[in-house]
């Protein structure tokens, strides 16, 4: 759906009125330039892609330089493509500005970031398992994997079982977030509660259906 | 400059006066129970501030039909009419803890002097504004 590129800011909390106090992500929404179409005839599926924080031309490659030339745009750090009907992408022709004023207040959005790396973790971090019991006479392993096959039956390891591994620097979707305040002056939107990644990370905002 | 600052400093428009551990306030406090809110008034000991910006926090102890009470307030509630200083304290260290190990009399904290502006640097929040 159509949406936005932003960088994470940072939380704080904001006050009501009524003296709440309501814990908010501050993300610098755009502004977001569309440099161009993905249309169902070319490319099997129809997208706007945008472009987010500008760069002079001798940052870019030559090829990339290109593309952005072709539809006469300036270039972008940053691109990143939103999957939209093509009654939506018609309203927004290359070099269109998309700007944080498409969401208001109380909207629903779901937001696409890389979560804050965690290293090899082991599976109480990464699975939440239970840890194995500190006394009658555990030893040398409290917060091992525990049996992971068995013996005659299955006597292999089944697909997918949760062992230690790599966690975090993953591609992380939150969904159904709510959107809690605008600034278009200051390009901000804010948002009500966690958004995946760590400061000034790059994260994608679409509307939900 | 940091916009996340700037955020926070919109929201710490109110006037409040500098008070610190030790010095016994008197908190005016919203209470919305009913349709109509009233002001309830809190009066204890100051026995920690915690926090930095908008997120700062304080805490007031007091001893209410011999049970002892500790409330945390934000220092930038809306919520907060007024802190009223009702007696300054003269205290070592920054967070009182240990009043609540003690009984009766050794709870009191010595009675302190109004700090004079030279000492107020502590909260600088509005100077960092300007600069």
């Amino acid at each position: 759906m159509l949406g936005i590129i932003g960088k994470k800011i940072g939380m704080t909390r904001l006050f009501t009125e009524n003296g709440d106090s309501v814990a908010v992500t501050l993300i610098e929404a755009g502004p977001c330039t569309v440099t161009s179409h993905k249309t169902k005839e070319k490319d099997n599926y129809s997208a706007l892609q945008l472009g987010f924080q500008e760069v002079p031309e001798k940052k870019l490659t030559k090829p990339l330089w290109g593309h952005f030339k072709k539809n006469n745009v300036s270039a972008f750090k940053i691109m990143k493509e939103f999957r939209v009907n093509e009654d939506v992408m018609n309203d927004y022709s290359p070099g269109a500005e998309i700007k944080v004023d498409i969401f208001k207040p109380k909207d629903k959005i779901h937001v696409t970031g890389i979560s804050k790396g965690k290293g090899f973790a082991g599976v109480i971090k990464r699975h939440n398992f239970h840890g194995k019991t500190q006394t009658h006479g555990t030893h040398e392993s409290f917060r091992g994997t525990g049996s992971i096959g068995m013996c005659a039956t299955p006597s292999r390891v089944h697909r997918g079982k949760k062992m230690p591994g790599q966690y975090g620097n993953d591609k992380v979707t939150v969904r159904n977030l709510t959107v809690y305040k605008i600034d278009g002056e200051r390009n901000l939107l804010m948002v009500r509660g966690a958004i995946p990644g760590h400061r000034n990370s790059i994260v994608m905002i679409q509307k939900t259906k | 400059m940091d916009i996340l600052y700037r955020v926070g400093q919109e929201q710490m428009n109110m006037e409040l006066p500098d008070f610190n551990t030790g010095d016994t306030v008197k908190v005016h406090y919203t209470i919305r129970e009913f349709e109509k809110p009233r002001i309830q008034i809190f009066q204890g000991i100051v026995i920690q501030k915690k926090g930095s910006g908008v997120n700062k926090t304080f805490t007031v102890r007091k001893i209410s039909h011999g049970v002892s009470v500790e409330r945390i307030f934000p220092l930038f509630s809306p919520l907060i009419q007024e802190i009223e200083i009702v007696r300054y304290g003269r205290v070592r260290r920054s967070k009182l803890f240990y009043l609540r190990k003690l009984r009766s009399k050794s709870t009191k904290v010595k009675r302190g002097k109004k700090p004079t502006p030279k000492n107020k640097v502590k909260n600088t929040d509005s100077e960092q504004k300007e600069a």
